[in-house]
């Protein structure tokens, strides 16, 4: 398969390491095979050079021409509405939740333990019940059933009350 | 004349209050930490005071007329000289033989040394127990000693820690905190009131006493009715704290639950 992201003019890349990391940037020129002038009009980040292994390539791309102004980078910037889009992204969404994930403290994470004991309590009697259901009418498993019926779920809700964070 | 005397007076004790700046008082940055040994180093007084900045300088002093110490004093009569020198100043009339035996810098004893908890170690923090024969237990910090060692309570009912006493070193301190309101430790629990009673074991002890020296008992510990009270009394205090919040089903679960660490887990990026 070939490449299908370039390090180009308005190619968006994510900063994965050094001072900047975490912010997202534009590419303006290519200094060379390593290194490219990027910019960063929406997120803060000043006209600089960078090496190109600090940068991970996004699917987005902005349209001007190479070695474009700041303001014109920040035009196209807004046009585009890169920050919503990214902010989107199910990437960014990613990097949100692992962010969430490391903010938590000891209280959080027994919480959100607890939450998914109760999650897949419910699951679980849930699943089971199906199953000696679709035993009973024999489209599952053996035909052998026992005659009284399984035992009650232990849990009070049925189902699908996922916690916030997750 | 009396009325003018206080005027003259009164001017040059005012014009230094007014416009003259205060002289500064210099007062050595350095300072002893007991046992003979100073904070700053000589080397480092160096560096404080700049003295680099007079090394190899010359200040020639201002050389200062000496004070006669003598005094040559005519003196009547025949065939002595006509004169003496007489010392203005007396000798000493003293001389030690022995050097004096000087007090030396009190040894700062452990009890004295000055305790820093960890400033987020404050009363009604949740702790995380690290050591111990309840270790992993999350508990709670009912206060500081003056030992330095922090006490803390399961309560007892939640998760079966007693009040107990607790070095900070092994406690990880979360950022839960309980609410504890006025709650006051009671004066008695105080350090010497968790020492442990350690009695001999000697052998030749237990000969003495005439008990079997071979039989070993184990001796079960019985907490006294004095601590169940106690213990009664602060778990109540903090019980009622917890009871007091929103969330105090899942704190409950919270407490009785023991703490560990999964797969790609660790506890220096985690936060607590």
């Amino acid at each position: 398969m070939p490449f299908a992201r370039y390090v180009e003019p308005g190619r968006v890349a994510l900063v994965a390491d050094g001072a900047l990391k975490g912010k997202l940037v534009s590419v303006v020129d290519v200094i060379d095979q390593t290194r490219a002038l990027v910019d960063g009009p929406g997120s803060g980040v000043q006209r600089q050079q960078i090496r190109l292994n600090q940068l991970h390539l996004t699917k987005f791309r902005l349209k001007y021409p190479f070695t474009a102004p700041t303001r014109v980078v920040r035009k196209a910037w807004t046009d585009a509405k890169l920050n919503e889009k990214w902010a989107e992204s199910q990437w960014a969404q990613k990097l949100a939740n692992k962010e969430k994930r490391a903010q938590m403290t000891d209280y959080d994470r027994f919480k959100l333990s607890s939450a998914r004991v109760k999650r897949n309590r419910a699951r679980t009697a849930v699943f089971k019940s199906l199953k000696v259901k679709a035993a009973r009418a024999g489209t599952f498993g053996k035909k052998k059933v026992p005659k009284t019926p399984a035992k009650k779920p232990r849990t009070k809700k049925p189902a699908t009350k996922k916690p916030a964070k997750k | 004349m009396a009325p003018p005397q206080p005027k003259a007076a009164a001017k040059p004790a005012a014009a230094p209050a007014g416009g003259v700046k205060k002289t500064k008082v210099g007062r050595p940055r350095n300072y002893d930490l007991g046992n003979g040994v100073v904070r700053f180093s000589k080397t480092k007084m160096f560096h404080k005071k700049a003295k680099y900045k007079f090394v190899g300088k010359k200040n020639p002093k201002a050389e200062k007329p000496k004070k006669p110490t003598v005094v040559v004093k005519q003196i009547g009569g025949e065939k002595n000289g006509g004169t003496r020198t007489v010392l203005l100043r007396r000798r000493r009339s003293f001389y030690p033989t022995q050097d004096k035996i000087r007090q030396r810098p009190h040894h700062k004893t452990f009890s004295k040394h000055v305790r820093r908890i960890r400033p987020n170690l404050t009363p009604g923090a949740v702790c995380i127990l690290l050591a111990g024969r309840h270790a992993g237990k999350r508990v709670v910090l009912v206060g500081v000693l003056p030992s330095g060692l922090l006490l803390v309570t399961g309560p007892f009912a939640f998760n079966a820690c007693p009040l107990r006493r607790i070095p900070q070193r092994f406690v990880i301190g979360t950022s839960t905190k309980i609410d504890l309101g006025d709650f006051k430790l009671p004066a008695h629990l105080d350090d010497a009131y968790f020492k442990k009673n350690k009695k001999s074991v000697k052998r030749s002890v237990k000969r003495k006493q005439g008990e079997d020296i071979f039989v070993t008992k184990k001796e079960k510990y019985v907490p006294s009715e004095q601590r169940k009270t106690d213990q009664k009394l602060v778990d109540e205090a903090v019980i009622k704290a917890i009871g007091k919040r929103a969330d105090k089903k899942t704190l409950r679960g919270y407490l009785r639950a023991a703490f560990g660490l999964r797969s790609s887990q660790y506890p220096h990026r985690l936060r607590f």
